[in-house]
């Protein structure tokens, strides 16, 4: 281990696991300009669509990391689901009802995509040092560092990080080389996916069976895909047997009785899995850092896999930076663990609420779930219990130790902890989002009527002299404030939606993290309180301890 | 903490309890156990406080669990 000291191969930054998380982590760490090394075992992208559904949050976040666009044009977006119940429509939900988003609720688009178009992106970062058939053999920490022994093509190297971001996957080999366990509950289920080719009509929803005339006592799931792929979910039971069921002669007539003898399909994936929902006691073990599947794992009802990790990737980031840099304590990254872990606890209560609502574990359950779905056909309330997946929105980290807790009453949505809501804006004349502005660093919003007051510029250019990059941005009202600020950008609320989303008046202002997520906000800005909500938020020196102990 | 109701509160007792009889004549066990697992659901949707219902599930279980069978 001395070797780490002196050792030949250096980084800040290893990612192990070149997925969508490990992608995700290592293109957020390289585009802050951290030399990065991403390693993973394998050189082929994911085989079949895997995950496919990946939430407005997740879209965001890769329009922080630049590929947002070239997924949101591939992937086909979508917002209703529809529920039957035997042979009957029961209700349909629309999970974005108002307008005035980037991004739609969600995407569907095959992991593989979302994996090349990551490739691409960390590509055209010079620092990512991406390296496929670099496989894993050997991990040792100590107070200066990991080494990280690995196998590859030729031969063994030992190479050394400051940090090891573990995101390879649910069999994580880290943990495993680790000693370190995940725990949960497993479910006795199995399902059947199938991707299928074809050309139908069918619009572009979510539509969920439970108990089907051509799966009787099961359920089932279709969702379209890009490319006139479609897929389609089956629900086995226990008893299945998964090497059997995923030939294609017993595949092909499942899905014929779901479509009828009209469509033509060819059968392109087939697989059969089973899930668990687990979990690791803590996500950060010193210089290791664990994210996503490895991490955490969830039912599929939900699409809460692949986004959470992705969420976990966004969360980090920026906190290994300041760490790396010098201009946070060691302690910031402990409320990635305090917060991601909090995030994987509700989706895991959420994926096993509809687990537990798609498969009823004693028959006074599926009695309840039947009387729930007869009476929501036409029962509103009953219609709020139907659980057919509780679709991935980011956790609202109220609890976060980053938050500067309220002084004012705000009403709506961006409490501290709230991922920012976007918004319709327009920025040097032309339609824009508010989104695009936010991120990457510490942003302290500010709304007004005319040009910003002096105290403004000032509480923010205070930042200049100190090591945390901090940007304003102005939000003001249509055409009320035409000239420019040298260095700040300024943004008409060109809908309203801006004031309306965070109920914000003249004075207004809100900060936000690198992450996009409000960690403090006030009816008036001033120098003292932006120092104070900022050294709260990256875990800075005497003022965090002295207001815990008060 | 909010309670259940359990001073009488109906007005004409037995002409519930026979109405409640009523609604089940005629069915199966297994059609009557699906009538009562709505009548809970809307029941429950009409009292709507979570803490009253709690205590309502806390009560009747103990009326089961005070009670091992014999």
């Amino acid at each position: 281990m001395n070797a780490i000291a002196n050792g030949s191969f250096r980084r800040p930054v290893a990612v192990v696991g070149a997925g969508p998380v490990g992608l995700t982590a290592a293109i957020d760490l390289a585009q802050q300009g951290l030399d990065v090394v991403l390693l993973d075992e394998d050189d082929t992208r994911a085989i079949g669509s895997r995950a496919i559904c990946f939430s407005k949050r997740t879209l965001e976040i890769f329009d922080r990391l630049g590929c947002g666009e070239r997924m949101a044009r591939k992937g086909i977006g979508w917002r209703v689901g529809k529920v039957y119940f035997r042979d009957r429509l029961v209700y349909a939900f629309d999970l974005l009802p108002e307008s005035g988003y980037r991004r739609p609720a969600f995407i569907n688009l095959q992991q593989y995509y979302v994996e090349d178009f990551l490739i691409e992106r960390a590509c055209e970062l010079p620092n990512l040092d991406l390296r496929w058939k670099n496989k894993v053999v050997g991990l040792v920490q100590n107070d200066e560092g990991v080494e990280l022994r690995v196998e590859t093509p030729g031969g063994t190297d030992a190479l050394f990080f400051d940090f090891v971001v573990a995101a390879d996957g649910a069999r994580s080999p880290i943990r495993a080389m680790m000693g370190l366990e995940t725990k949960g509950r497993v479910f006795r289920d199995r399902f059947l996916i199938a991707d299928v080719k074809m050309s139908a009509d069918f619009p572009t929803e979510r539509w969920f069976w439970f108990d089907p005339p051509f799966n009787r006592n099961q359920s089932a799931l279709l969702h379209r895909q890009p490319d006139g792929v479609w897929r389609i979910d089956f629900q086995l039971g226990w008893e299945a047997d998964p090497a059997l069921e995923k030939q294609p002669e017993r595949v092909i007539p499942r899905v014929r009785a779901l479509l009828g003898s009209q469509i033509d399909f060819t059968l392109e994936w087939a697989s059969v899995y089973t899930f668990s929902c687990l979990r690791m006691e803590r996500f950060r073990h010193g210089r290791v850092i664990f994210a996503g599947d490895a991490a955490h794992g969830v039912s599929p009802f939900g699409a809460r896999g692949a986004n959470s990790g992705i969420q976990d990737a966004d969360a980090l980031g920026w906190r290994l930076r300041l760490v790396l840099e010098g201009k946070a304590p060691d302690r910031l990254l402990d409320t990635y663990d305090a917060e991601r872990v909090f995030a994987a606890d509700e989706n895991i209560l959420n994926s096993t609420r509809s687990t537990d609502f798609i498969t009823p574990k004693s028959g006074v359950s599926r009695t309840f779930r039947n009387a729930v779905l007869e009476l929501a056909k036409d029962h509103p309330f009953a219609q709020r219990m139907v659980n057919s997946g509780r679709l991935s929105v980011p956790s609202t980290l109220t609890e976060s130790a980053l938050n500067t807790p309220d002084c004012e009453p705000f009403a709506g949505a961006m409490v501290p902890g709230a991922v920012a809501s976007d918004a319709p804006v327009r920025c040097a004349g032309r339609p824009d989002w508010l989104l695009a502005h936010i991120g990457n660093a510490f942003v302290v919003l500010y709304f007004t009527d005319g040009a910003p007051q002096d105290g403004v510029s000032a509480a923010v250019r205070e930042f200049e002299r100190s090591s945390i990059e901090v940007r304003l941005l102005i939000v003001t009202r249509p055409n009320a404030f035409a000239g420019s600020v040298s260095g700040i950008t300024v943004v008409e609320d060109s809908d309203g939606l801006c004031a309306r989303r965070y109920d914000g008046r003249p004075g207004t202002c809100y900060v936000f993290r690198p992450d996009q997520h409000v960690c403090a906000r006030s009816r008036r800005i001033d120098a003292v309180w932006l120092r104070d909500a900022i050294d709260r938020a990256t875990c800075a020196g005497a003022l965090t301890l002295a207001k815990e102990v008060r | 903490m909010k309670a259940l109701t359990i001073e009488p509160n109906m007005g004409r007792p037995d002409d519930f309890y026979e109405a409640l009889v009523e609604a089940h004549r005629d069915l199966t066990d297994e059609q009557s156990q699906a009538l009562n697992a709505a009548l809970i659901l809307l029941l429950a949707n009409h009292v709507g406080e979570l803490e009253v219902l709690r205590d309502a599930l806390r009560r009747a279980r103990k009326t089961v669990t005070d009670n091992p069978p014999r």
